[in-house]
């Protein structure tokens, strides 16, 4: 299952561009939503559900799973996309993104969709919930991993830093985070807005092993989780630099998209380079 | 009269609860001594967390194991629990509707010396206004054991509201205690006094003080706040014609908010509410800032009388 070579590399890929693409077309039909930065992470979901992670759609509850904990919630389509294409639900479902009633709701919602492991969308608290799984995993003597993303603005929110405190004191090796670092947030890159660099230097600082990778590399982010599965007493991690919007030339590196849903030509001319890859 | 702190009966209660059911997780942020999870944490170290002074981590903490089939109980002091943490329970405890129980001590101005900062005036009202949560007030030693049973057989997030001060038992062994249900200390025609933590006791000193004036009070210990016993408070209304409220907490939004809310729509009487003028606490000792505050049996029947000469 962890093995690496070309064709898995290949396969995992194509996955992300469905993932891609169904966040494109999901955003656009609903109307709103965050484009950018599912796109700067759909490198990284794709690894994690068609290679990393051990689960079953359909026992969601299933004790023994690995969990993955959005915490940059706001970038709910990927995961739906995610959840959708790994059988969590029927893929008709996405169209429903945002609507009144849908169990697709804007950020993500534990109690109305299977497979959505924290209802997450407030910054900062995805990782505290992911400290807990962790903590009740061993606990329970249970095998789960914790998978859990950020975002780069996101750490800007003190409680993450008390999460990443919690996590090394209580040496939770079962713990690994990517944080999404596309360098740009809301009124601005970060190094204008709020400045966060350096990240990789901080989660050091607070004990945990460290990577900085290039979050778009299929290949180097399999291997660092590799290498995060041999992590003893301390939690993993993975800096991963990224483009908001990768993989939209009108998109990429545009922090005008991080909350905005593309028009019907926009999404056509998107899904056309998506499928051009 | 015997005396036992509420935070104690917790610290005991919490403890038999651990050893029953292997599922409780216990949660503090460096105030174990104080809020008394430390007897969880020496009969069962490998289920309690200290998580340090950082409260929105332990909420958050709480939440994800919760969310793993864990049922948590996450203790500080009230200011720090519903103030700072405020958010975190509001979106990732109820929201989720997860099965924490947020036992938070030290709450009202019987803080006593530490001052304002430490002395939450407002928890009360803080957790009542969100949804999924319920709030429970206990008055004594006796309640507060029956009730943190209770909230561990509650599904979903609960507020449990805790003292510093030792207060005087009023309840015995065989107190019937049940979520959501007033308790009727005291039957009276002439105006219902209800109230809540330390105050219940205030009340029952006040309808002794108010017999002596030959008025009839009947006294309710309205021990949950949230879900409010509506009929317990509807049939004291309607015989009473005239209400006062009484709690250690501002009287914006807490027991006097809810009962107001009740009343206004159902059965429009006056109340008159008995807590914390709408100002922060201070130093001082407890019983000092009872009486600075206006926090008194005399304080109660007084508001009594007023809330009498209202009926129409």
């Amino acid at each position: 299952m962890h093995e690496i070579n070309q064709k898995v590399i290949d396969e995992i890929r194509e996955k992300a561009r469905r993932l891609r693409r169904e966040v494109i077309q999901m955003v656009g039909r609903a109307g709103s939503g965050h484009p950018g930065g599912a796109l700067s992470a759909a490198d990284i979901v794709a690894c994690l559900y068609f290679w990393e992670m051990n689960y079953d759609p359909q026992r969601p509850d299933w004790p023994e799973r690995d969990r993955f904990v959005l915490s940059k919630g706001h970038v709910a389509p990927l995961l739906y996309a995610v959840l959708a294409e790994t059988g969590f639900f029927p893929q008709e479902m996405l169209e429903t993104l945002r609507q009144f009633g849908s169990p697709l709701q804007g950020h993500p919602d534990m109690r109305r969709l299977p497979g959505v492991e924290a209802s997450t969308g407030s910054l900062g608290q995805g990782i505290g919930w992911a400290v807990g799984m962790a903590l009740a995993a061993r606990l329970d003597r249970r095998n789960s991993r914790i998978y859990v993303l950020l975002g780069d603005g996101e750490i800007e929110e003190g409680m993450v830093w008390e999460a990443v405190m919690a996590a090394k004191h209580y040496k939770l090796d079962n713990l690994v985070a990517f944080v999404d670092n596309n360098g740009l947030q809301i009124d601005g890159p970060l190094a204008d807005v709020m400045s966060i660099e350096p990240i990789a230097d901080k989660f050091r600082a607070f004990g945990w092993e460290t990577r900085e990778i290039d979050g778009h590399d299929t290949g180097v982010i399999l291997s660092t989780l590799n290498e995060a599965r041999q992590a003893k007493g301390r939690p993993f991690a993975i800096i991963a630099r990224t483009t908001k919007g990768k993989g939209c030339s009108f998109m990429e590196n545009q922090v005008e998209w991080h909350g905005k849903a593309p028009s019907p030509e926009q999404i056509e001319q998107a899904l056309r380079e998506f499928d051009c890859v | 009269m015997v005396q036992v702190a509420t935070r104690d009966a917790y610290g005991q209660a919490l403890k038999e609860l651990g050893r029953e059911y292997q599922d409780v997780v216990v949660l503090d942020a460096d105030l174990s001594k104080s809020t008394k999870t430390i007897d969880f944490a020496k009969a069962f170290p490998e289920r309690f967390f200290d998580m340090g002074i950082a409260e929105q981590n332990m909420m958050a903490v709480a939440a994800g194991l919760a969310a793993s089939n864990k049922v948590v109980f996450a203790s500080t002091f009230a200011i720090f629990a519903t103030g700072r943490a405020f958010e975190q329970i509001r979106n990732s405890v109820a929201y989720a509707r997860l099965n924490v129980k947020i036992c938070a001590t030290h709450a009202g101005i019987t803080v006593g010396e530490d001052g304002s900062s430490h002395q939450s005036i407002e928890d009360m009202a803080l957790m009542r206004v969100i949804p999924y949560m319920k709030v429970i007030v206990p008055a004594d030693g006796t309640s507060t054991a029956r009730a943190v049973r209770a909230i561990y057989h509650e599904p979903g997030p609960c507020y449990l509201r805790l003292g510093r001060s030792q207060v005087p038992v009023i309840y015995g062994n065989d107190l019937n205690f049940e979520l959501g249900k007033a308790i009727k200390l005291r039957e009276g025609k002439d105006v219902g006094i209800l109230a809540c933590g330390i105050m219940v006791q205030e009340s029952l000193e006040a309808a002794t003080m108010l017999a002596e004036m030959g008025i009839e009070a009947a006294v309710l210990d309205v021990h949950t706040i949230k879900p409010l016993d509506r009929e317990a408070i509807l049939e004291v209304a309607r015989r009473t014609g005239c209400l006062v409220t009484a709690e250690e907490h501002t009287v914006l939004g807490g027991l006097g908010g809810a009962v107001s809310e009740l009343i206004t729509s159902e059965c429009p009487v006056p109340v008159v509410k008995v807590g914390i003028r709408d100002e922060f606490g201070q130093s001082g000792s407890p019983r000092e800032l009872l009486e600075a505050y206006g926090l008194t049996a005399a304080e109660i029947a007084r508001a009594a009388q007023i809330s009498m000469s209202k009926k129409p």
